[in-house]
């Protein structure tokens, strides 16, 4: 038996363990039904955040071959964009411009004085999340015109220490111009719908199903784009084989380009829908998610999107879940690196496997 | 006259090819323009001493974990990014050890009270481990995937160490604690006693009064700073012998062409994990020199700034050069860690600023109306988030100019005996054996 096989046992007993304590203390009533549902539920709504942004990161990292460290920072330009949007339109007069468009980077007028939720200011998030994925889009394409396209013959290692540094630059960038406070960004009125699950409730509130349905039909549009244009034919093709689909007359830097603008456009949008369900904005949020994204990524194997929504996914609910057994919240991101290492142990290429970008 | 300049010019380049020359040289430069800073500023002379002092204190803690770093990427092609996580374990692991069994007082949590150097020792031996158990399954991974694991490692680390499940906790019966976020307090007498307490220290004492009007603890940290230079000393000599040793000379095979050296017969996992667990060792070693004499230390201290900080400087000096690395992390704590904060003090000396606006939107506003003189303030107000800018800026900008950093263009060949054709001999090269 090989070592692989040996800790895919280990790993296969122990999460059927697992498992199996679950369902018997849920039986047994040694754990509560409602408040496992409800840790389902969060993980669900975290893991599509992950698995949205993760698409872009994927798909970067098979079509240029390298791990953009810089992804998560991404993230966070893009909710910094798309919330200056929101508290313009919210609040268009109530303070000065400079204040609104940084997101109120001093105390005063914030999310709750604008009494922005999704039923009473839905143009202004509508605004504010198309300005997030299209602002990041342009300005991911922005940064690789400047840090990676000179590089671009350049092997993955080098690429990657590039993109640690762009990662830095940009984050404290982010700190320079919408400084570090971190501010509350939602009013806390909001509709929600609350289902009795056996011994208690749980409960999903409008901004919960607006990112369930943002984030979904942004990963059909992804899927529809790469399966029924041409434009994602060249993408597949290109992270299938470079230099065949030079041969064949594909435009590879445009490609690249198109590859960018869409991966950063996800990374925008899914940090700007973090921000309106969590309510809360910081410089440093995205870095924060950036590896759990890596683990997505990873878990799912690089360059399949499928895999990066499906890694999304299983990282946020086993994240939450973990707070079964690991109660305080403080071990969740550690669950999360432990599996993604136990994953590039045991199946490197991810479940998913193989590099294709469908 | 020219044949002369030239003549200088011919022996100049031949002293600067001694990387002796090269260390003094720079240090040198590094050292002059920070007295002059001091002097610009107007610091006393034990004040520009100390600033010395500081900058040889922060070059040599750096400089070793870039030598270590050195040994895994320069010399063995092992991509860790998670020096802070071994650094943090060393650190963490000898605190925890030397730290009095009795928590008396403010001291919070109780250690096992083992002698500093018996402390150091486990602090070492656990980075050390640390490093083993990462490295048994994780190197044989693609270079990018060992990286994501070292970085998630480090973050594990940090993680661990704040929550509050091991802030105190109870192994075998004794307890033990990281101490959470609040940090470790470190209740020991100061790990640098054994010189402190000498007979000979209180003349170095009085030398340093009688010089630049030291204080004693002025005086300790003179010495302890000269302590550390001494290690760094030591660990290039080690890493030095290391890389020109047959075992060196696996090492650049096998960052060369790993199957290469495979097919020769050599075991290249186990040279790579013996390396890794060496390098992470020297990690180890480096965090506890860092902080232990300070009076506690948080799980902050350990973010991943500090890997970046390290790569920065090899990136300097130049991936396979030891000496590179030293030079690195000169010219990283001279220029972009401890520069800028010194250069905004000086020209707070020349101009005065006014107040400055209190947001990035009140700075820029009056560039519309021709005034830049808010945003140059804000600027000047925001310095220390615009360093970090400035130093992943220098990181990009070195990634494309100049990847091999300034000695990294050196070929360190793996033979052990010179390559070059000898000049004496060349009748049979080249034309086969039965020429004659």
């Amino acid at each position: 038996m090989t070592t692989e096989q040996l800790l895919t046992l280990v790993v296969g007993l122990g999460a059927f363990l697992l498992l199996g304590d679950l369902f018997i203390g849920i039986l047994n009533g040694t754990y509560s039904i409602s408040r496992v549902a409800r840790y389902a539920v969060e993980g669900t709504l975290y893991g599509l955040i992950i698995g949205l942004a993760g698409i872009g990161l994927s798909m970067t990292y098979s079509i240029l071959n390298f791990a953009n460290f810089a992804h998560g920072d991404y993230v966070t330009s893009g909710a910094f964009f798309g919330w200056g949007v929101t508290y313009l339109v919210a609040g268009w007069g109530t303070a000065n411009f400079g204040h609104l468009v940084l997101v109120g980077p001093q105390r005063g007028v914030g999310g709750s004085q604008l009494e922005i939720t999704i039923t009473s200011t839905p143009v202004a998030i509508m605004a504010g999340l198309l300005v997030a994925g299209v602002g990041t889009a342009l300005f991911v394409y922005l940064i690789d015109r400047i840090a990676y396209k000179p590089m671009r013959g350049s092997g993955g290692i080098p690429l990657l220490i590039t993109s640690i540094g762009v990662a830095f630059a940009l984050r404290y960038l982010i700190v320079f111009v919408y400084s570090n406070r971190t501010r509350g960004t939602t009013s806390g009125d909001l509709p929600s719908l609350d289902l009795l699950l056996v011994d208690g409730w749980v409960s999903v509130d409008a901004h919960d199903a607006t990112l369930i349905i943002a984030a979904i039909a942004l990963m059909l549009g992804v899927h529809l784009m790469l399966q029924r244009t041409k434009l994602g034919k060249a993408m597949r093709a290109m992270s299938d084989n470079r230099d065949l689909a030079l041969v064949t007359g594909i435009p590879t830097e445009q490609i690249i380009r198109w590859t960018w603008m869409i991966g950063g456009g996800l990374a925008g949008s899914a940090g700007y829908l973090m921000v309106l369900w969590t309510g809360t904005i910081d410089w440093q949020f995205g870095w924060l998610l950036l590896l759990l994204i890596f683990a997505a990524v990873i878990l799912g194997g690089i360059g399949s999107i499928y895999g990066a929504i499906f890694g999304g996914l299983t990282i946020g609910i086993s994240m939450h879940l973990s707070m079964v057994w690991l109660p305080g919240g403080d071990f969740t991101t550690i669950t999360a690196f432990l599996i993604m290492i136990l994953v590039l142990m045991i199946k490197p290429a991810g479940l998913f496997g193989g590099k294709t970008t469908a | 006259m020219s044949t002369n300049a030239t003549d200088t010019r011919v022996r100049l380049e031949t002293l600067w090819e001694h990387d002796a020359v090269k260390i003094l040289a720079i240090f040198g430069v590094i050292y002059l323009t920070y007295a002059l800073i001091g002097l610009a500023l107007g610091y006393s002379l034990d004040g520009i001493v100390n600033t010395l002092r500081r900058m040889t204190y922060l070059i040599a803690v750096y400089g070793m974990v870039t030598l270590a770093l050195n040994l895994h990427w320069g010399y063995t092609g092992i991509f860790n990014i998670g020096i802070a996580g071994f650094m943090a374990v060393g650190l963490y692991v000898t605190m925890m050890l030397a730290k009095p069994t009795d928590p008396a007082g403010a001291a919070q949590y109780a250690g096992l009270g083992l002698p500093m150097p018996v402390a150091i020792v486990g602090g070492v031996v656990a980075a050390g481990l640390a490093g083993l158990i990462v490295a048994i399954p994780a190197l044989r991974l693609r270079a990018d995937y060992f990286a994501i694991t070292t970085i998630a490692f480090a973050e594990i680390v940090r993680l661990g160490i704040t929550s509050g499940a091991l802030q105190e906790f109870s192994l075998f019966g004794i307890e033990l604690g990281t101490g959470g976020g609040r940090g470790l307090i470190g209740n020991y007498g100061d790990p640098m006693n054994v010189i402190f307490e000498l007979e000979v220290f209180s003349s170095f004492v009085d030398l340093t009064n009688s010089l630049f009007g030291f204080g004693p603890r002025q005086a300790r940290a003179l010495a302890y700073s000269m302590v550390l230079v001494i290690v760094l000393t030591g660990i290039y000599w080690l890493i030095q012998r290391t890389s020109r040793s047959p075992f060196g000379r696996v090492l650049k095979a096998i960052r060369e062409d790993e199957e290469a050296a495979q097919s020769l017969g050599k075991n290249t996992n186990h040279f790579k994990i013996k390396v890794f667990v060496l390098g992470c060792a020297l990690m180890g070693l480096a965090g506890i020199l860092w902080r232990f004499r300070r009076t506690g230390v948080t799980p902050e201290a350990f973010r991943p700034h500090v890997t970046f900080y390290i790569w920065i400087a090899l990136i300097i000096g130049g991936a396979g050069s030891n000496t590179g690395s030293v030079l690195g992390s000169g010219l990283f704590v001279a220029i972009l860690f401890e520069g800028p904060q010194y250069f905004r003090r000086l020209v707070e000396q020349v101009i005065t600023f006014g107040d400055a606006p209190n947001t990035f939107a009140g700075s820029v506003a009056p560039i519309l109306s021709g005034n830049t003189a808010p945003f140059v303030r804000y600027t000047f107000e925001e310095f220390q988030t615009l360093q970090f800018v400035l130093m992943g800026v220098a990181l990009v900008f070195l990634m494309h100019r100049r990847p091999e950093g300034l000695l990294g263009h050196r070929e360190e060949t793996a033979a052990a005996i010179p390559l070059i054709r000898r000049s004496n001999d060349d009748s049979t090269a080249g034309r086969g054996g039965d020429s004659s």
